[in-house]
């Protein structure tokens, strides 16, 4: 019997890992058999168990200052699987489960089964979908083999799409559609790279996988074809043809669902790939990349956002740019200097804030959409003194995105431009600058008609609940502005193992 | 001289010719036969590579369930014409084929360049077989090494079930998907099915049963009886089911309820999640496999059926 | 050049040809036949790297085949998923295609088969 080496032995709490899988798993399942109202309550019943999951997990890197880790079946990899949570992973874990259950507190009132009918077809399929897409992300955020995490990429694709055109309309149908294709092309060339790395050696284990790595031509390709599949799933330029129409087509929650997290799995998977399975690759090319594609991405989104008449599809636009700010994290974290520590914690604080702040201001639109009967910017005047809450959320949420303190987005952008200025790159620099001020522009766009004098007729006034579920998200996406420099070194936690693996 | 090179070289070269008759062809439906037709000498290719398991998996699903969807919904596509796409112009097809070229030949030269010796896990899984009792390696494999991932996997098929149905209007919702075949099925269709499917249903359960330690598993013979269930319908001997039946509810979750089930119980009984206590694996193993069969036969029928179309019966 | 080589370049070849298909073909069906051979590709490229790894008495190496029967349900899956929104979307506008703005031409009510 071979001895368990020490980076790959299980650690007390695993346990938790898997439990946080398969709650939601069997969510799904019982949801789908009980059917009816059952789905709904299943749904909201377990958001308050997984986020406990999510919390004690937390608690347990915390107080180990290590990752928890277990191996499935007691087999570790190479021919077992591993759960291995790091301090990003906690952090994601505790987002996707607020996340969720806000949307799922939000839906109450757009999903709930009509009275009189045992089921009805789109609640059913809402809160099956939202327990899918979060079973997936728990999956993405703590998996340890490359297998597994794309087959957690395929829930979430199938899980995602068919939310998108849940209204049943044409457009959205075509919005579906393209997602689709473009998901499945990312799922299929990150299955490809996977197969070369296995041919190369003999195991899809994340940290086996950091070990062996060394730069060869087999190596650069799964590189190459894993990034852009997972690329084109997180719709970053110019792969980002389908975000838009998409997440403006989906209904309100499942736009803040879309938006806060789904596209956060793959951006996170990119940089589980990057930092965790390929450091021993050299040179800074391929980051330098990302992040141009990301610099691009920023100056691309938001001024397209600028133009957009509708505010859903400026908050989608919108989504483009600020998916750009996550991809700096590339090219200021990696290597072995001393700004990558700023560089690390600024870009996972841009996809905490971001994912609270862009779910809060899908919700506050679909308030605004549903209480006017329109979401067209130009004729919002008067909004801001008809629902105050709502449009103040909306406000709130704009805050981060600009990059305003105090708020989790300040937070984040602050500590990249701090480490652009420390690595010289200035272009970075001036790319964030530009992006808070065209983003300080549509953000304008929006609350300046909302709080003008006007009179506006309410179809029906928004439900206080559902303000109160907006304003939340949106105050965290504040609070996290304040996060105390302990939050930042939670989030080293893992790191130092995967750096250490270099040869 | 050997002739095997001679053939495979020959099997390559049809394969790669199909496989462009399938990207080039002017009508949808031709290229869905010739689809069809390259499942079929895939199977043979993962024959020449000693996977008999993907062949028979790669014939059943890959090709044949496949095929049969594809098929179905080519024809509904043809039958009413509609605004053909515009085609795409020269400037574009140069780049998507040097494109595509770049990436073929990357990946070919990546593949004269695998390492030798080959990693491989083969000595690990002969190690654990013994303890699960099974003679497959690819069962234990999908079963118990990396289990986990197979009961993902089925909740992934629950998951295409429940978005192919979600696009149903909201009319139809708990009613039956559109009939598979034609109004009026000829009578030699309905021969067949009546001599055919009886051999068909045992011939399913006996490659899932012998999977354990011949090639075989609960996917093929799934696939099987899935195969023989769509036979059945196409010759309108039955419809396909309501889609909020209770039963068919319960069939669908089948195979994953218990795979989850029974992998949360092995922290009690073996000491970990998805373990197996000594001495039981291979028939806690079939027991799991017997429901995943079902569900199995169930999913890829429904899958093909599609979304609801009438309304439900009061 | 044996046959697990040969089989490597046959997938490569076909991810080619299905990465072209997928690329170039407008309409939505024949993207999901190319992305069904980009799909073949990969799986043969397990395949072989699963034939390269026989030892310990088994003519292969069973993980990677294990890898792309998984893989192969999940394709057909995805596959299905894909059809019922192409049919889904000729329904609704009697087209099939992903030109953006689809003309909103409604088919038979109910669309009743044969």
């Amino acid at each position: 019997m071979i001895e368990t080496p020490p980076a790959l032995a299980a650690t007390a709490g695993g346990s938790l890992l898997v439990l946080a899988i398969l709650l939601p798993c069997a969510g799904i399942l019982l949801s789908f058999a009980l059917g009816g109202r059952f789905a709904e309550r299943i749904a909201l019943g377990l958001t308050p168990i997984g986020l406990a999951i999510a919390l004690a997990v937390s608690v347990l890197v915390w107080r180990s200052g290590a990752p928890v880790v277990t191996n499935i079946a007691g087999l570790p990899p190479p021919l077992g699987i591993a759960l291995r949570a790091d301090g990003i992973s906690c952090v994601m874990l505790v987002t996707a489960a607020l996340v969720i259950a806000g949307a799922a507190l939000y839906a109450r009132a757009s999903f709930a089964t009509p009275a009189g009918v045992s089921e009805a077809r789109a609640p059913l399929a809402f809160w099956i979908m939202l327990q899918a897409i979060w079973a997936a992300l728990t999956i993405l955020f703590v998996g340890g083999d490359l297998f597994n995490l794309y087959v957690a990429l395929e829930l979430l694709t199938f899980a995602a799409v068919p939310l998108v055109c849940l209204a049943g309309k044409p457009e959205t149908l075509v919005a579906a559609l393209r997602y689709l294709l473009f998901a499945l092309f990312g799922s299929v060339f990150c299955l490809l790279g996977a197969a070369l790395l296995y041919g190369a050696y003999g195991t899809l284990d994340i940290v086996l996988l950091a070990e062996r790595v060394r730069p060869q031509p087999a190596v650069w390709l799964a590189a190459g074809l894993m990034t852009a599949g997972l690329l084109a799933k997180t719709a970053l330029f110019p792969l980002h043809l389908w975000l838009p129409p998409a997440h403006a087509g989906a209904p309100p929650a499942a736009s803040a669902v879309l938006s806060g997290l789904v596209v956060k799995g793959s951006f996170f998977l990119t940089v589980r790939l990057w930092f965790s399975v390929l450091p021993a690759l050299p040179g800074g090319a391929a980051e330098a990349a990302l992040g141009t594609l990301g610099a691009a991405a920023i100056l691309f989104g938001s001024v397209l956002a600028l133009r957009q008449p509708r505010l859903k599809l400026l908050i989608a636009y919108s989504t483009l740019a600020q998916i750009g700010y996550l991809f700096l994290i590339f090219p200021l974290a990696s290597g072995a200097h001393p700004w990558i520590a700023d560089g690390w914690g600024g870009g996972i604080m841009q996809t905490l804030s971001h994912a609270f702040a862009k779910a809060a201001m899908f919700m506050a639109a679909g308030l605004l959409a549903e209480s006017l009967g329109h979401d067209r910017i130009a004729e919002f005047a008067g909004a801001g003194r008809a629902m105050p809450a709502t449009v103040f959320a909306l406000g709130l949420g704009g805050l981060s995105l600009m990059g305003l303190p105090p708020s989790g987005g300040f937070a984040a952008k602050w500590m990249l431009l701090r480490a652009s200025v420390a690595a010289g790159h200035w272009v970075w620099a001036v790319v964030m600058l530009a992006g808070g001020l065209l983003a300080a522009g549509y953000v304008y766009r929006i609350l300046a008609p909302a709080l003008s004098d006007g009179v506006v007729v309410l179809k029906s006034p928004p439900q206080r609940s559902r303000e109160g579920v907006a304003l939340a998200l949106a105050l965290v996406a504040v609070a996290l502005g304040f996060a105390p420099q302990s939050f930042f070194d939670f989030l080293q936690i893992g790191r130092a193992a995967a750096t250490a693996a270099l040869p | 001289m050997n002739l095997l090179p001679v053939l495979d070289l020959g099997l390559a070269i049809l394969v790669l010719a199909v496989a462009g008759w399938t990207i080039a062809a002017r009508e949808a439906f031709g290229a869905v036969v010739g689809y069809v037709a390259y499942g079929l000498l895939l199977s043979i290719v993962w024959v020449r590579l000693y996977a008999p398991d993907v062949a028979l998996t790669e014939a059943a699903i890959g090709s044949g369930v496949t095929g049969v969807l594809l098929v179905t919904s080519g024809a509904r596509l043809r039958r009413a014409g509609g605004v053909e796409a515009a085609a795409p112009g020269l400037s574009q097809r140069v780049l998507a084929a040097a494109l595509a070229v770049l990436v073929a030949a990357a990946l070919a030269a990546v593949v004269l360049m695998l390492p030798e010796p080959p990693p491989t896990l083969a000595p690990e899984a002969r190690e654990g077989l013994a303890a699960t009792g099974l003679g497959n390696p690819v069962t234990a494999v999908l079963i118990a090494y990396r289990s986990f991932d197979t009961m993902l996997e089925k909740v992934v098929l629950l998951l295409a079930v429940v978005g192919v149905w979600s696009v149903a209007s909201d009319r139809f919702w708990g009613g039956a998907p559109a009939p598979l075949g034609r109004a009026r099925p000829q009578g030699a269709l309905i021969f067949l099915d009546q001599a055919l499917v009886p051999l068909g249903i045992l011939v399913g359960i006996h490659i899932f049963w012998v999977g354990a330690d011949e090639p075989g598993g609960a996917f093929q013979g799934g696939a099987i009886l899935a195969a023989m269930w769509m036979i059945v319908m196409i010759a309108r001997l039955t419809g396909p089911p309501r889609v909020g039946a209770r039963w068919l509810r319960l069939a669908l979750i089948a195979g994953p309820a218990v795979f989850l089930a029974v992998g949360l119980a092995g922290l009690g009984i073996a000491g970990n999640f998805f373990a197996y206590p000594a001495g039981f694996a291979k028939p806690i193993i079939l027991f799991i496999e017997a429901f995943m069969v079902l569900t199995i036969a169930v999913t890829l029928p429904m899958l093909v059926a599609g979304p609801p179309r009438r309304s439900p019966e009061p | 050049m044996n046959a697990s080589t040969l089989a490597g370049l046959v997938g490569a070849g076909l991810v080619g040809l299905g990465l072209y298909g997928l690329i170039v073909n407008p309409q939505p069906l024949r993207k999901i036949l190319a992305f069904n051979l980009i799909g073949s590709g990969v799986f043969l490229m397990f395949g072989i790297v699963a034939r390269r790894g026989a030892a310990a008495g088994f003519p292969f190496d069973p993980v990677p085949q294990a890898m792309v029967i998984t893989g192969i349900v999940v394709a057909f899956a995805a596959s299905a998923l894909s059809v019922a929104l192409i049919l889904r979307l000729y329904e609704e506008t009697g087209t099939a295609t992903l030109d953006s703005d689809p003309a909103a031409k409604p088919p038979d009510d109910g669309a009743r088969d044969t």
